[in-house]
């Protein structure tokens, strides 16, 4: 049991959806950025995605695209994205840390030092998003090995045939791309999503988390609503993007989660 | 090596898309049916007669294949060693060597129906090969471009643009050709239902790297054939050059002489300012090491926390901070050599080429020849190399006249 499955063992007691939240390490600066992630809990989150910073964020549109920058050009380094996660952990021992990234920073610093580092920080999770379940031997086996969950992303094109095996490693949670797209674009529609949703939690018995695509309170409880959560990120970058009081961020913060509970 | 009769450099990839450790398939999940759906496809296409029979036929009507294979005996004459011949396809329709694979994809493309036409492009010449079959054929064309490659290719943008297709200026990330790669990979993630990437180079996902090459392997095919029978040699070259930035032309002309073992490969990448701690150039195999981006493991330019770097190099076709995975694996099992050339051996090169061959080369194939300038004296005059001219410098006259501080407005 990881810290990912205790927390969905508690929501389903309590009768609740997830709400999982996604924020860039290091944007704008460690201390504000640790500081919305502290707040993070309070507000209502369930779940914690932190961005790694990469260069070339192939899946991701401007929104995260440019929170990347902001925190590579303050000098952010996976370094300090595992210190944040360590003085997350030491005011906080039960909220799921997933990190989330793309693989080459990783596959730079030598998977089982990453596996080693991330796991003695406390981080619960991963989702790297270029590497499907043909490249599974590169991290996935390994960090399953670790006692970190390695979660997947399942899409709209993922098809019936494909489903099994974008399962087959996957644990902690299955996460939906509620879209064809990047990150911060289109909006998602509960019609859309709902039968998806049932085709994967068919083959499946991982709680299904859906995102992209989420902006507003409304849209989180209608998303989750038909899922067992959902995740907001692009819309949460934006406020800290835009320079806003930390208190403010997670106000708004707060009022997604809201709606997502209320579902 | 293949006298052994066993091992055979011309085998890869796997079937997981490798070369050794390099290539593979590190893409998100919502790509990766379309790659898989590709790779089905290709595989059939590739060994359906009527596919290479319409390949053929616009080879040789539509780009003027074969390209000759030219003994550029001034050239020969003045460094005093080597015989020099060179591959003409900056001779092909487009003016490069991007159309003999753009050929084969949007061939390719049409068969399984797709309707949009994405690429990226560096120097202008695989954009404006992609928007030039795109308009014989009537296929919406978008070719996504870093915003300062806009600048400096400014000719082959309007051209772009007057074969119809929508030109995007990057911005994003250093607005560079990486850049571009990205957006179109967000682009391509979007439209995933009409739309068909073409990719540029033997770089990306399997089985771009593979398919590629084997579109750009006609050069080194004619080059075997034109050498051998129509310029009665009656052998093979002893060596074969190319400049590389992801790394086509070259992976073009190397890869039908792989099993050759007498046949020297030497890959020529852009040494920039020099290949040094200062990181102004795009030698990735010289001062890179294995990382990922763009769907491949490979040899990239990169800080030591995995941070992509930018390229620097003169020729904007070069400027690119990975290279082919097939090169990566070339590079480790040291069956081809890499070496770099900076930007001012180049426009030397360059200036040769105009003036004692009237060839305005490219500059990408100007380091090519500035390596070729480099080894020739010192080798005996019945040693043949062969340099693929793979792009003329129509486009990059006016790069190179501010270098030599032309002002081109008088």
């Amino acid at each position: 049991m990881t810290r990912i499955d205790d927390t969905f063992a508690r929501l389903k007691r309590e009768g609740k959806k997830a709400f999982v939240s996604y924020i860039m390490g290091g944007d704008p600066d460690v201390a504000t950025s640790l500081a919305v992630m502290k707040g993070l809990p309070a507000a209502g989150v369930d779940i914690i995605e932190l961005g790694m910073p990469f260069t070339d964020p192939m899946a991701d549109g401007p929104t995260i695209q440019l929170a990347g920058q902001r925190a590579l050009d303050k000098g952010m380094t996976m370094d300090a994205v595992l210190e944040m996660v360590r003085a997350f952990r030491a005011g906080d021992a039960t909220t799921p840390i997933v990190l989330m990234g793309y693989y080459n920073p990783i596959y730079s610093r030598g998977v089982e030092r990453f596996l080693t580092e991330a796991k003695e920080a406390g981080i619960d999770g991963l989702i790297v998003v270029d590497l499907p379940p043909e490249e599974d031997d590169e991290l996935c086996i390994p960090a399953q090995k670790a006692g970190i969950n390695f979660i997947r992303l399942a899409t709209p094109t993922t098809d019936a045939k494909r489903l099994p095996k974008v399962l087959q490693n996957t644990s902690g949670f299955v996460y939906y791309v509620s879209i064809t797209g990047i990150t911060g674009a289109g909006a998602a529609q509960a019609g859309d999503v709902a039968p998806e949703v049932a085709r994967i939690k068919a083959a499946t018995d991982l709680p299904v988390i859906v995102g992209f695509g989420i902006t507003t309170p409304d849209q989180a409880r209608a998303i989750a609503g038909v899922a067992d959560g959902c995740v907001v990120g692009s819309a949460i970058v934006k406020d800290i993007g835009a320079g806003k009081p930390v208190a403010e961020v997670l106000a708004n913060v707060a009022a997604l989660a809201g709606g997502a509970h209320a579902a | 090596m293949a006298e052994d009769g066993i091992n055979s450099f011309m085998t890869g990839p796997d079937e997981a898309g490798r070369f050794g450790i390099f290539g593979g398939r590190f893409v998100s999940e919502t790509l990766m049916p379309l790659i898989l759906e590709l790779e089905e496809r290709y595989d059939f296409a590739k060994t359906d007669p009527s596919f290479w029979a319409e390949m053929d036929d616009l080879w040789k009507h539509y780009v003027g294949r074969p390209s000759p294979l030219y003994h550029a005996e001034r050239l020969t004459a003045h460094l005093g060693g080597a015989k020099i011949y060179m591959k003409r396809d900056e001779l092909n329709h487009t003016g490069a060597h991007k159309i003999n694979n753009v050929l084969g994809q949007i061939i390719l493309a049409r068969r399984m129906g797709k309707t949009r036409i994405i690429a990226e492009t560096g120097a202008g010449q695989h954009g404006v090969a992609t928007a030039t079959v795109c308009a014989k054929f009537g296929l919406k064309c978008v070719v996504y471009m870093g915003a300062h490659d806009v600048e400096r290719q400014a000719p082959n943008v309007f051209r772009m643009k007057l074969l119809g297709a929508e030109v995007i200026p990057v911005t994003s990330g250093r607005g560079t050709l990486k850049d571009a790669m990205n957006d179109a990979l967000r682009d391509w993630v979007t439209n995933v239902r009409d739309t068909f990437y073409c990719i540029g180079t033997v770089a990306g996902p399997h089985p771009y790297p593979a398919m590629v090459r084997d579109f750009q392997s006609i050069i080194g095919k004619e080059v075997r054939w034109q050498l051998a029978e129509q310029e009665g040699e009656g052998r093979l070259p002893d060596t074969v050059i190319a400049a590389i930035g992801g790394g086509s032309n070259a992976m073009g002309l190397f890869y039908p002489f792989l099993d050759d073992p007498s046949v020297r490969i030497i890959g020529v990448e852009a040494g920039g300012k020099g290949v040094d701690d200062r990181m102004q150039h795009c030698a990735s195999l010289t001062g890179g090491r294995p990382g990922v981006l763009h769907g491949n493991r490979t040899y990239l330019l990169q800080d030591p926390d995995g941070q992509i770097l930018e390229g620097f190099s003169i020729s904007a076709g070069l400027d690119y901070p990975g290279i082919g995975p097939e090169h990566a694996w070339l590079h480790d099992t040291g069956r081809a050599e890499y070496v770099s050339i900076t930007d001012a051996e180049a426009l030397e090169a360059f200036q040769l080429s105009c003036r004692l061959e009237g060839i305005i080369p490219a500059l990408e194939p100007s380091h090519a020849l500035a390596h070729v300038m480099k080894i020739a004296p010192g080798l005996p005059k019945d040693h043949i190399i062969v340099m693929n001219m793979c792009g003329r410098g129509d486009k990059d006259i006016f790069t190179v006249a501010k270098h030599l501080g032309v002002d081109m407005k008088v």
